[in-house]
């Protein structure tokens, strides 16, 4: 077997990640932050789908987690990045605690469907608020820091080191959990879950722990798109938002904890570029891309990695 | 077969994986490129909806209105007062990007725009929720910013903005302009009812009308308000309920292809037989949907634009060059996003005469903050918002299709000052609606 070098990997791409926070240009950060709170939820998606299960409502949980900091901000005025991405996960956790336990009874696309039905709900409940300023939904109070207030480009800048250093945990943990006999559970309850049963673990209780999880990381990167944003509206919680998750998973692949990073980050540049060099393509280079690799990269960009390290793996004598 | 076909695969692999390495580099090309650009040009960002259901009715004509007037600025062929070349002789470089997409890919975008290409200013945004997003960020990031569509006066009415403007009045106008036109037109018609998608703008919409009715016609009545989804595109159930209810007036602030496709389907079944349609942007179909809209249909265009622009030697160049090169007629926010970049070019304008030379942000911002300018269709006054946030007048006509002639026609205009329509500065549209338009000048 061969030495696990992800948690090696993660501390030094946090390193790096943390010098671009500090030193690249600002909309170089800008790009990174919005990347790092996808692939915070990508990473529970990522959960969910080694035991065969994809949820087409992350946005549900990623809105929590927005409307969680901007509910703080108007009722008690506070704006501490540090609170904030602490209430916002626990926010989003029970909500799929809760849901969890009609959730977990579901496979297939039943699973998909429901928690796609969930999002839509709370979309429709946001837009219907006409005092939390339906689909324009309503600014965030510039976050702040322990100290004084720094300015606009520091703070984004510590948002950005913020998001790094809760990337690198939530991978870390993940990863810890990936590796434990409940994480290896998941592609036990994907192909067989009978046997799983017979085996005397709870099927049901494995994957509520799953979506809970994932509710929480959803949660983590809506309250920090939201303060790198600075303006959340229902949006968040539409099914095309859940659907670039959905997307950036695929892209990514679910090979490693850093795969949906490194997807989330591929995807936010690809869609500046589109954006920007192809006004008037930019969805038809979106949706070209994730076709060819559908068709060529089946299991996402992460299995470059693994295709490169394999032959090392080869010599080495199992 | 099979060893051809892993062959295939593998060179297929091999194909992708240099064309993301290509990609990468001519990523990282890009973003050391970008700062190279002609000391001389004005490098102005537009934004409007290039895609998806907004572009139809807006986006694109916006975006044609935006390139028609900018070739004519730089080659100083515009009518005056407009008559010189570029902004404040300075060469105009356009860079148009896309609205569409969630807020954070307009923000995310919005950012490139400044920090990646550099842009010296930026005109667009027709969504209320990207203006609100964008506003603060815009203030962040220092960058001169004119909205040229958005109505919702909640920008400038909770902030103060020094690099944020808008030429466009709010929607608020557009309502109690609405509410004017039927008390002097139709005074005898008491009862309404609503049908307005259900997301920010309709709720807003109805909300200013039915306030605005209850202070200008105490006695009116609301029978019903529908709340059919944005971009639903079919509305029997709801035509069905306005035809149990006996009401006089429906009033609507359905746009697009929503109004297009619940005009198609009333028109079918009669509901304009029954009561009168008010519609708040009914302008932007009276052309291409011209035999569905039936007589006596109240229309508004959110200004004095399009059929409602004033005679002037400007507009007669605007509707003919317009047609010409895009062979429909200008519809409002045509009219809106040439007015913005009117604004824009009279703001740097009168700063490179005050300065002498090419002026700084600094400088076309002062020039630009209480301005009064000459839009295409009207006189604009930057009065509200700290001089930051424009009214104009506001006007109402009734819709008459000449048969014979195959063309459509307004009667009845009335136009309605800008103070008879607006509140006056320092006061929230809502609360002076709901107050009772306290301080309204309409002579």
């Amino acid at each position: 077997m061969s030495r696990d070098r992800t948690l090696p990997g993660l501390a030094v791409a946090t390193l790096v990640l943390l010098g671009v926070a500090a030193a690249a240009p600002g909309w170089m950060v800008f790009t990174l932050v919005v990347s790092l709170a996808q692939g915070l939820v990508v990473l529970g998606l990522m959960v969910l789908w080694r035991a065969g299960l994809m949820s087409f409502g992350q946005s549900l949980y990623y809105a929590v987690g927005g409307y969680t900091v901007g509910l703080i901000n108007i009722q008690f005025g506070l704006s501490n990045a540090l609170l904030l991405v602490l209430a916002a996960p626990a926010v989003a956790g029970l909500l799929a605690f809760l849901l969890g336990f009609l959730l977990a009874r579901y496979r297939d696309i039943f699973f998909s469907m429901l928690t796609l039905a969930f999002a839509m709900i709370l979309y429709g409940v946001l837009v219907k608020s006409s005092t939390l300023g339906s689909t324009d939904g309503f600014s965030i109070l510039t976050p702040s820091f322990l100290g004084p207030h720094p300015g606009p480009d520091a703070t984004q800048r510590l948002l950005t080191g913020l998001a790094a250093l809760i990337a690198l945990l939530a991978a870390a943990l993940v990863h810890r959990y990936l590796k434990s006999t409940a994480g290896h559970l998941a592609t036990a309850i994907r192909d067989n879950e009978i046997r799983v049963e017979y085996l005397g673990y709870s099927v049901h209780r494995a994957i509520h722990v799953k979506y809970v999880l994932a509710g929480i990381l959803a949660g983590a990167g809506g309250a920090i798109v939201a303060m790198a944003i600075g303006h959340i509206d229902p949006e968040m919680a539409y099914w095309t938002t859940a659907g670039e998750f959905v997307f950036v998973a695929i892209l990514a692949g679910a090979g490693s904890v850093a795969a949906p990073f490194l997807g989330a980050i591929l995807f936010v540049v690809l869609r500046t570029y589109a954006a920007q060099y192809t006004p008037h393509l930019w969805h038809m280079v979106l949706g070209g891309t994730l076709l060819l690799f559908i068709v060529f990269l089946p299991d996402g960009v992460w299995s470059l990695f693994e295709r490169a390290c394999r032959p090392l793996k080869r010599r080495a004598p199992s | 077969m099979l060893m051809i076909k892993r062959k295939y695969r593998d060179t297929l692999r091999a194909l992708v994986r240099a064309a993301a390495l290509g990609l990468a580099v001519a990523g990282m090309v890009f973003c050391t490129g970008t700062a190279a650009r002609a000391a001389g040009d004005v490098k102005l960002g537009i934004v409007t909806f290039l895609s998806g259901p907004a572009a139809g009715p807006f986006g694109i004509p916006s975006r044609n209105a935006a390139n028609l007037v900018i070739d004519a600025i730089n080659q100083g062929t515009l009518p005056a007062p407009y008559n010189t070349k570029g902004f404040g002789g300075a060469t105009i470089d356009p860079v148009i990007i896309d609205e569409a997409g969630s807020t954070t890919q307009v923000v995310e975008n919005f950012r490139n725009l400044v920090q990646q290409r550099h842009v010296d200013a930026v005109v667009g945004y027709v969504s209320s929720g990207s203006c609100l997003a964008i506003a603060p960020v815009a203030e962040e990031l220092k960058m001169l910013t004119v909205f040229y569509d958005c109505g919702t006066p909640r920008i400038f009415e909770a902030h103060s903005y020094k690099y944020v403007f808008r030429t466009s009045a709010t929607a608020t106008m557009d309502n109690v302009g609405a509410a004017r036109y039927l008390k002097q037109m139709f005074p005898g018609d008491t009862t309404y009812a609503g049908i307005n998608p259900n997301y920010a703008w309709g709720q807003d919409s109805w909300r200013d009308f039915t306030d605005s009715m209850k202070v200008i016609e105490p006695k009116s009545k609301v029978t019903v308000a529908l709340w059919p989804k944005l971009f639903a595109g079919q509305y029997n159930a709801e035509i069905s309920t306005l035809l149990i209810n006996k009401q006089q007036i429906i009033h609507s602030s359905l746009f697009g292809g929503d109004l297009t496709a619940f005009l198609a389907q009333a028109d079918a079944r009669d509901l304009p037989k029954h009561s009168r349609l008010v519609l708040t942007t009914g302008e932007t179909d009276m052309y291409t949907f011209s035999k569905h809209i039936p007589d006596g249909t109240i229309i508004g265009a959110r200004g004095p634009y399009g059929v409602f622009a004033h005679k002037s030697p400007l507009n007669t160049w605007f509707r003919a060059a317009f047609e010409k090169r895009f062979g429909t007629p200008p519809i409002y926010t045509s009219y809106q996003m040439a007015q913005a970049i009117l604004g824009l070019k009279a703001a740097y304008d009168k700063a490179a005469q005050e300065a002498g030379k090419r002026p700084d942000q600094d400088e076309v911002i002062k020039a630009l903050t209480y301005l009064k300018f000459e839009g295409v269709g009207d006189a604009v006054d930057m009065a509200l918002g700290n001089g930051h946030q424009a009214v104009t007048e506001m006007a109402y006509g009734t819709y008459e299709y000449d048969a014979k002639t195959k063309t459509p026609k307004l009667v009845n205009i009335v136009y309605f000052p800008a103070w008879c329509v607006n509140p006056p500065p320092g006061t929230k549209a809502v609360q002076w609606i709901s107050g009772g338009m306290k301080g309204a000048k309409c002579q």
